[in-house]
């Protein structure tokens, strides 16, 4: 365990952190969302996913420009708003990050040859906790936990798990599916903490045993956990924090989600573009977008739902409509989205769709 | 995500099944039939345990 505030380096090696948007820089969807812990999702910050289960805890999850000093200016912040002390058996809360196969090759898992794994990061809570670090891999079952504790200032975890030779029969699939998660055990009952802690190797997953001897965040609505500085690399030993351009860490996130329209994005602070849309008939509004990142995999569309929040010009005119759907035209490098439910127009004729309204907003989700 | 609402939607120029609609709380959700989406995927494993009906498209 090392103190913060030391990140210089002569000759760093890039792309070695396999963690995406670490440094917590990144947060298309919100900075900051109430009230949580009814259904896990993804909220905030880019790639990290809050899973809960069960509890009648409830947490605000922001993004906070409360970073440790030369790693990052920001970080999450969980605030604990209401509290669980009556823990059932299935309850659970897990800080994630969960990985394709495909970005994992180089931990050659469950074979000859495999390497060990060195998660670092930043943390620090309103108190002294202790919490659960584990790797699960999602494609064999298997997992191992680590401990740690906290204080109320930044501290730099550094913890090292053993390869997973195993017997041979458990790589981590090359593709796009998840493979691995990486998770901040922060509450669990006694289905996940019943057991005896694995530690010390991998083995085929026990959810007993997964969680055994943490805290609970949810004890008091004085707590709050902050994390930022996340970093996965193969071998033993924790280099410094990679430092990353932002526009290499959006374009990273933009494979898992994206923002194709938000009112209040625009000039201005206000209409935002959509794109160019085209009457196919007289009721059917088309236009086809292309993502600037290639996604995952083809995803969901969520379109802002509201009556008159999008407007379509054209033929010197507009024509004002409340959502989109999709057609058959969709992939992972565009989709096509279209209204036919409140169109009335002239076929041929193309103009520009902009947002009009607060509600207004296009999203394309592809994560894990 | 509140499932609950699921409805089969149809392309309105080839007909064919395109996606899965579900309407909640000002928003619209239109999930792939792709079994590599996280919510396609859990929709289809609430199905499989017989706690979600999918509605037919219009």
């Amino acid at each position: 365990m090392t103190k913060a505030r030391t990140n210089a380096s002569a000759s760093p090696a890039v792309g070695r952190n396999m963690v995406i948007n670490g440094a917590m820089n990144v947060a298309q969807r919100s900075a900051s969302v109430a009230a949580l812990g009814a259904t896990d999702g993804y909220f905030t910050v880019d790639r990290f996913l809050c899973n809960f289960n069960a509890s009648a805890g409830r947490l605000s999850m922001t993004q906070t420009s409360d970073g440790p000093n030369g790693i990052s200016a920001n970080c999450i912040k969980l605030d604990c708003t209401t509290a669980d002390a009556s823990i059932a058996a299935a309850e659970l809360l897990v800080l994630e990050q969960r990985f394709e196969g495909q970005n994992l090759q180089r931990i050659g898992k469950g074979v000859v040859g495999a390497q060990q794994i060195t998660v670092s990061f930043y943390v620090k809570a309103s108190a002294s906790f202790t919490f659960g670090l584990e790797l699960f891999d999602n494609d064999n079952s298997r997992q191992i936990t680590k401990l740690f504790d906290t204080t109320t200032d930044w501290v730099r975890h550094e913890i090292t798990f053993p390869a997973d030779v195993d017997d041979g029969s458990s790589p981590f699939g090359d593709d796009n599916a998840i493979s691995l998660t990486l998770g901040f055990w922060l509450h669990a009952g006694a289905t996940f903490a019943g057991g005896t802690l694995n530690s010390a190797s991998w083995a085929n997953n026990t959810n007993a045993n997964r969680a055994v001897g943490i805290d609970s965040f949810f004890s008091n609505t004085a707590n709050n956990f902050f994390l930022t500085g996340v970093q996965m690399e193969v071998g033993p030993v924790a280099t410094e924090f990679e430092q990353e351009d932002i526009g290499v860490t959006i374009a990273k996130c933009q494979r898992y989600f994206q923002i194709l329209a938000k009112h209040g994005l625009g000039s201005g602070g206000g209409n935002a573009t959509v794109g160019m849309g085209a009457m196919y008939n007289d009721a059917y509004l088309t236009c086809p977008l292309r993502f600037p990142v290639q996604m995952r995999t083809f995803g969901t569309l969520t379109s802002g739902s509201a009556t008159g929040i999008f407007r379509f010009y054209r033929n010197n005119g507009t024509d004002v409509f409340d959502d989109f759907s999709t057609s058959t035209a969709r992939t992972n490098y565009g989709i096509e989205i279209a209204n036919s439910d409140d169109m009335s127009g002239t076929a041929g004729h193309a103009g520009f769709i902009e947002t009009v309204s607060a509600a207004a907003v296009l999203t394309i989700d592809a994560e894990l | 995500m509140d499932y609950s609402n699921s409805k089969y939607y149809n392309d309105p120029i080839t007909g064919e099944l395109c996606a899965i609609e579900i309407k909640d709380g000002g928003f619209k959700h239109s999930i792939p039939i792709n079994e590599e989406d996280r919510h396609y995927a859990e929709i289809q494993r609430q199905v499989a345990a017989g706690t979600l009906t999918i509605a037919d498209a219009d």
